[in-house]
């Protein structure tokens, strides 16, 4: 037993350089792996609905025919589980957390008028092929009979 | 390269009226009680008394399965430290649990809504 | 005979880290008896399972706790592995591995911070804090959060840690070995500490073996009893004993836990020697669980206790939860007994209580 163990430790404090650092003055470091928040390459996105279906806590939603994929950064809780199930691997994880507001709020996200306009014409074409088949189809019936 | 100690988990499913003499067992041959966990599967309880061995890392889980409507005895009497366990399955599921030692009377987790893992009322 | 009085101690209290309430029955300032209430931040988890399907749950059993928020994942997970019957890569093991010790020293330390705390040695716990921060960084640079990885998945880990970062964790734990000598010193040697903490509290190995204590509580107390010699993840792997005492006072406690502090990092320099050279992370699983399992996990506080019961569909039937406060809270009031008023702080911080995830 013994006293004033701490004290060459306590009186070394005094003058050393605080560990700590003048954040917000300061800019925090984040490590590479960090997981701050969720970002997206909209234009890479399939509008699959992944990501909403395998998000814990509900906060994602898409919108194939808009072409938007909508975020509610307050609820999200950075797990990162919709970046593991990306088929396109268009989301991705990014450095710096989400920063406090009064209010809940999403932010969304369109796809630029280009991609729109090319996926609008995909439809298009889909859908008049699949006309086009249910009336061959049709015709065939009716020659059938 | 260490000795791992792992030994098969015993499951034995026993009837209600058993209860109180294999945990009067369980105790004398110098197990703890480890937990007491409730689940409400097909309408029926399925309560697992799970007993610990600190030698030999046995585990002994024993098995209730009872209507909603029976009633069963309190452990408290041989294993004192039951009554958390058994005050959270009363108050979480309803399992009907007489002669709690120290009965919270759904006190112990301060909830609006009563039963909330129980029965639902059809 | 004095007269008997009863006084509410917290959930809101300077020296309780959470919210926990006791009626303790005082006669002048002896404490006869004391009746713990808990309740007040109950969040129904567990009923979560029928909304979340069991890949989902990894992540909301994870978000159990804040501080071993690892090992509640890991827990989930080897439970629902038995169930499948998966194997996962040797890799993935030893990763669980060192990620769960970090999780404990972490742990560890903040709880001798606390301590530090409770008995008003400010200097001592800003000390312990800031070895504890540099277990923080290790964390964030490996994982990508300081105190929630997610980097569990059934059948392995997420993410791998390369040569370099394993490089940079064996030099980190050389420093904090360094720094923790000097805490270990004063939380051991010094006087006044010693004079708060030894006599304190005394529960002695038939009180807690029968009030089924579990982890350093109970160790302390001299029950050889260590869930990680089960040979989850890659203990098998590793030699370790269990650090126990016989003594059962705060100091005791206190010793025990500065030991952990100590084999956590041999098993760290242990684990990085060891880990075999794969790329493959995780073994994945076909279709839903079909089974039940009782699951036990050594946590920082003590033993944990998995029960997954699935039945073929993606949502998980029942999923229970045991954490070790929860078999400590009647080793907290038999120690209660016979006490004075003043250490009744000090001494529900011993059993280091998280109560948030004893409610769940």
């Amino acid at each position: 037993m013994s006293v004033m163990n701490f004290a060459p430790e306590a009186l070394k404090n005094l003058f050393k350089k605080p560990v700590t650092t003048g954040y917000p003055f300061v800019p925090a470091e984040y490590p590479e792996r960090s997981r701050g928040h969720i970002e997206i390459s909209i234009d890479d996105c399939i509008s699959c609905g992944m990501c909403v279906r395998c998000c814990p806590c509900g906060t994602l939603s898409v919108d194939r025919i808009k072409g938007t994929w909508t975020i509610d950064r307050y609820d999200c809780i950075a797990c990162g589980y919709c970046v593991t199930k990306c088929p396109k691997k268009c989301l991705f994880m990014k450095q710096g957390y989400q920063e406090p507001g009064a209010e809940k709020a999403s932010v969304t996200y369109t796809k630029s008028p280009e991609v729109l306009a090319a996926e609008a014409k995909k439809r298009e074409e889909a859908a008049a092929k699949a006309a086009a088949a249910k009336a061959a189809k049709a015709a065939a019936a009716a020659e059938k009979n | 390269m260490a000795e791992v100690i792992h030994p098969e988990e015993i499951l034995e499913e026993i009837a209600a009226s058993d209860l109180l003499k294999k945990v009067m067992e369980k105790k004398k041959e110098g197990y703890r009680l480890s937990q007491i966990c409730a689940a409400l599967i097909d309408g029926k309880y399925e309560l697992s008394y799970s007993f610990a061995d600190d030698v030999s890392y046995q585990y002994i889980t024993y098995r209730l399965v009872i209507e909603t409507d029976v009633e069963i005895p309190s452990i408290t009497e041989i294993i004192p430290q039951a009554l958390f366990y058994e005050n959270e399955m009363k108050e979480l599921f309803g399992v009907k649990v007489k002669m709690i030692s120290l009965d919270y009377k759904n006190k112990l987790y301060r909830i609006r809504q009563e039963t909330p893992f129980g029965p639902k009322e059809a | 005979m004095a007269k008997k009085s009863v006084i509410p101690y917290g959930p809101q209290h300077p020296v309780l880290p959470e919210p926990i309430h006791l009626d303790l029955v005082v006669e002048d300032e002896k404490v006869v008896e004391a009746i713990p209430s808990i309740g007040f931040i109950h969040r129904g988890l567990e009923s979560l399972v029928d909304k979340r399907d069991f890949n989902q749950m990894t992540y909301v059993a994870e978000r159990t706790c804040g501080i071993c928020s690892f090992q509640h994942g890991m827990g989930y997970c080897e439970a629902v592995e038995h169930i499948f019957g998966v194997e996962i890569p040797e890799r993935a093991k030893f990763l669980r591995t060192i990620w769960a010790e970090l999780g404990r020293m972490h742990s560890h330390l903040l709880w001798l911070g606390l301590l530090a705390d409770g008995f008003g040695f400010e200097n001592l716990f800003y000390q312990c804090w800031r070895i504890r921060e540099k277990i923080l960084d290790m964390q964030e640079m490996t994982s990508g959060g300081r105190l929630i990885f997610s980097v569990n998945t059934i059948g392995g880990v997420l993410k791998d840690i390369p040569a370099d970062m394993l490089r940079t964790i064996l030099s980190t734990i050389d420093e904090v070995e360094a720094e923790l000598k000097t805490v270990q010193k004063t939380f051991l040697n010094d006087y006044t500490v010693q004079t708060r903490l030894k006599g304190v509290g005394v529960l002695t190995q038939d009180q807690a073996h029968d009030l089924g204590c579990a982890g350093p509580f109970g160790r302390a107390s001299g029950i050889n009893t260590d869930m990680r010699k089960l040979g989850y993840a890659a203990y098998p792997y590793i030699d370790f004993e269990p650090i126990i005492s016989s003594d059962g006072d705060s100091y005791a406690r206190c010793e025990c836990r500065i030991g952990e502090l100590f084999q956590s990092m041999d098993i760290l320099r242990q684990a990085i020697a060891k880990i075999p050279n794969e790329t493959d992370l995780a073994t994945p699983v076909k279709g839903n669980p079909n089974g039940e399992y009782f699951m036990r996990v050594e946590q920082p506080r003590g033993e944990a206790v998995y029960y997954v019961k699935a039945n073929g569909k993606p949502y998980v039937e029942r999923l229970r939860i045991r954490t070790p406060t929860f078999a400590n809270l009647p080793g907290l009031c038999e120690m209660l007994k016979n006490t004075e008023l003043a250490d009744i702080g000090l001494l529900i911080l011993t059993i280091d209580p998280c109560i948030s995830c004893t409610e769940r």
